[in-house]
């Protein structure tokens, strides 16, 4: 890849100023007590080493899109018969996003495989997510719930950014991780990096060493599908789990939504929303019955998603990137490692078992 | 013997003639505590007391109906288990209910604040000490003496109900009420002084940020519908997919009407919220309503029938006469 760049801590208005001029800029924020991703305003500087506390999956995927509004006029010479048009609403803007940790960017490879896979590519998500770029921010220092490495990322993870900066003494060094990262490293704002290489990359080593060895994951599939009958351990670890949706919706991997109609007379629109698989709504049948009737089942359905059902599916690759959103906003506390964890010793236990036997 | 160990004990003999009991145990973090299902001794034996049992685990019980259980209890938590008995939605008779005086829980919010001030964060705490009046939160190369005036829950500040309102078992002395009831609470987003279109304005702001996870809704110990949510109807089709602040404000009226008259003010919608919306000024402002209309206070006194749930001809403190 290209030579990495150096922005001087001076000049990152100038710099996000230009990128802002030619596409929408989102930087993340401060708004009351959370920090969120909101349009760049003219001299903003951006916060640097926070994490947002939602996902950047808004800008690709948001909450609530129209996929299509709809009309009905009626045939004066038919009267049963209405004809309808659809007005497909597909629009992508030019779009980059600043400042987010790079396991958030890394994220949106689980939604690829889902949204961009051969046999039913979405136009919805192509559309953004071709025309969005993300600049990283590798991470400095380690929260207490981040969990990156479990999963196979990194403070310095590249794998779903276009640019990564790296903060320096004075400013960020800038590698180009794609060819629309490299775009935006093309500006007299930026020198070639030199010495401030070696810094960097010992930025980047200390917060790998910060985050510690992970666990040994190489049960997980397994362990999480073995354990898909056990409904007792599903509801041991869901004990605390009060249901609500702050998990699914805050993760950079949850990618299910739902589709709703909202009629207005003869007219109307087709949204697709968030949805969340902690809902009892989620899989209620129409004829009443629930087959995941239970919080038990809910969150069986959560983590065996992300840890087996998923990577079956696609190449072993667990479907959550470590970010930790889920652990520290959980009003109740419940965390996705312990619980990981504890189907891998549960899984091992078994094992024991039947050796003996 | 401390109390905290006198309440485990008591557990412990208690524990065999019941399903589960709910208490808190240390979490992901030293700052973090975390609801506790205890079944068995070994589980008794991390049942943890103090600042950091922020949660009301109230918010447990309908769902437990039918099963013998025992729960502890802070003074405002006794509250929503008071109104949930007064409303028929768990049975007294299956209940123990355990209880230690409560001297205020932090709100981790007001922790953020301080520490992101000083270039760190909640992510960053690696030990907590917790003092009389103080609790001493340590990050890498730095310690944050904070006062619990300072970084305690609002609605701690003027607790009235430090000691269960309801309680089988209680150990240590019942600490002294702050204030007395009738004394407004404190209104720290200066809500009630705002006029109409400042308010509309104060939630434009905040709702913006809104996700709609609804964990102010499943946190909520009085939030029954559970599963039957207004906000979950398709048919009919209540609250629109749009992700609009015209609906997001609309549940929450719609929650704060709902709760009128029942609400406890524990502050687990506020809590709850991921995204840090003050929601809990709406609350705290209907009950301030409910007040001044009918002199009630929710969840105080098991046997009162809260005021929406039955009709009087005459109010005494509403003047139909003019009608």
């Amino acid at each position: 890849m290209a030579r990495e760049k150096f922005l001087p801590r001076d000049r990152i208005s100038d710099w996000l100023g230009a990128l802002g001029r030619e596409r929408r800029l989102f930087v993340p924020r401060k708004e009351g007590g959370s920090i969120v991703l909101r349009p760049f305003r003219s001299g903003e500087e951006g916060l640097f080493g926070v994490d947002l506390t939602g996902s950047a999956k808004t800008v690709i995927f948001p909450a609530c899109q129209e996929l299509f509004s709809y009309g009905q006029t009626k045939d004066r010479e038919n009267p049963e018969s209405t004809l309808l048009k659809l007005y497909p609403s597909i629009s992508a803007e030019p779009t980059a996003v600043f400042g987010i940790r790079p396991c958030n960017a890394k994220g949106f490879n689980v939604f690829d495989r889902v949204y961009l896979g051969e046999r039913f590519p979405d136009p919805y998500y192509q559309s953004a997510r071709e025309n969005t770029v993300f600049v990283t921010l590798a991470c400095e220092r380690v929260d207490n719930t981040c969990f990156c490495n479990w999963v196979g990322g990194g403070p310095d993870d590249t794998s779903g950014s276009d640019v990564l900066m790296t903060p320096v003494r004075g400013g960020f060094v800038a590698e180009a991780i794609s060819g629309k990262g490299a775009v935006l490293l093309d500006t007299p704002l930026m020198g070639m990096a030199e010495g401030e290489l070696a810094e960097a990359e010992a930025v980047r080593a200390k917060a790998k060493k910060d985050l510690g060895p992970a666990p040994e994951m190489d049960l997980i599939m397994e362990s999480i599908r073995g354990l898909f009958d056990d409904l007792r351990f599903w509801e041991h670890v869901s004990d605390k789990c009060i249901s609500c949706g702050a998990c699914t919706y805050l993760c950079p991997t949850c990618y299910c939504f739902n589709i709703s109609d909202e009629a207005y007379g003869l007219t109307g629109r087709r949204l697709r929303s968030w949805d969340t698989c902690m809902s009892f709504q989620f899989t209620l049948e129409a004829s009443g019955h629930n087959p995941r009737p239970t919080k038990a089942h809910r969150l069986r359905n959560r983590i065996g998603h992300k840890f087996g059902y998923f990577p079956a599916l696609h190449c072993a690759s667990p479907a959550c990137c470590g970010c930790g959103r889920c652990i520290r906003n959980c009003p109740a506390g419940v965390d996705i490692r312990e619980i990981l964890l504890e189907a891998i010793g549960h899984a091992k236990g078994l094992d024991r078992e039947v050796a003996n036997e | 013997m401390s109390r905290l160990d006198e309440l485990k004990t008591s557990i412990k003999a208690e524990l065999p003639g019941l399903d589960c009991v709910i208490g808190w145990q240390a979490g992901f973090d030293p700052l973090h505590n975390t609801p506790l299902f205890m079944r068995s001794t070994e589980d008794v034996d991390r049942l943890a007391w103090g600042p950091l049992n922020v949660h009301n685990c109230a918010n447990y019980l309908p769902a437990l109906r039918g099963r013998k259980v025992g729960i502890v209890v802070k003074g405002c938590d006794s509250r929503s288990v008071a109104e949930l008995i007064q409303e028929k939605l768990i049975d007294r008779d299956n209940l123990v209910i355990f209880g230690m005086p409560c001297s205020k829980v932090v709100d981790l919010s007001k922790v953020g604040i301080v520490l992101e001030k000083a270039g760190t964060g909640l992510g960053q705490v690696k030990e907590v000490t917790i003092g009389a009046d103080e609790i001493v939160v340590t990050v890498p190369g730095n310690s944050f003496p904070l006062k619990m005036a300072d970084v305690a829950a609002d609605k701690c500040l003027g607790c009235q109900f430090p000691n269960a309102v309801l309680v089988d078992r209680f150990f240590g002395d019942p600490l002294p009420s702050a204030t007395d009831a009738g004394v407004k609470p404190p209104d720290p987003a200066g809500f009630d002084a705002m006029a109409p279109s400042e308010r509309i304005a104060f939630w434009k702001f905040h709702l913006e940020r809104c996700i709609r996870c609804y964990a102010c809704r499943n946190a909520c110990p009085l939030c029954v519908c559970r599963d039957h949510c207004l906000a979950g109807s398709r048919e009919p089709h209540w609250i629109s997919q749009e992700n609009t602040i015209k609906e997001k404000l609309f549940f929450q009226v719609a929650h704060t009407v709902h709760l009128a008259g029942r609400c406890t003010e524990c502050g687990e919608c506020q809590r709850a919220c991921p995204m840090d919306i003050p929601i809990l000024a709406l609350k705290r402002h209907m009950s301030s309503v409910i007040r001044d209309l009918f002199d009630y206070q929710a969840g105080t006194d098991p046997l009162a029938v809260p005021p929406l749930l039955f009709f009087r001809a005459e109010e005494k403190n509403i003047d139909e006469g003019g009608l």
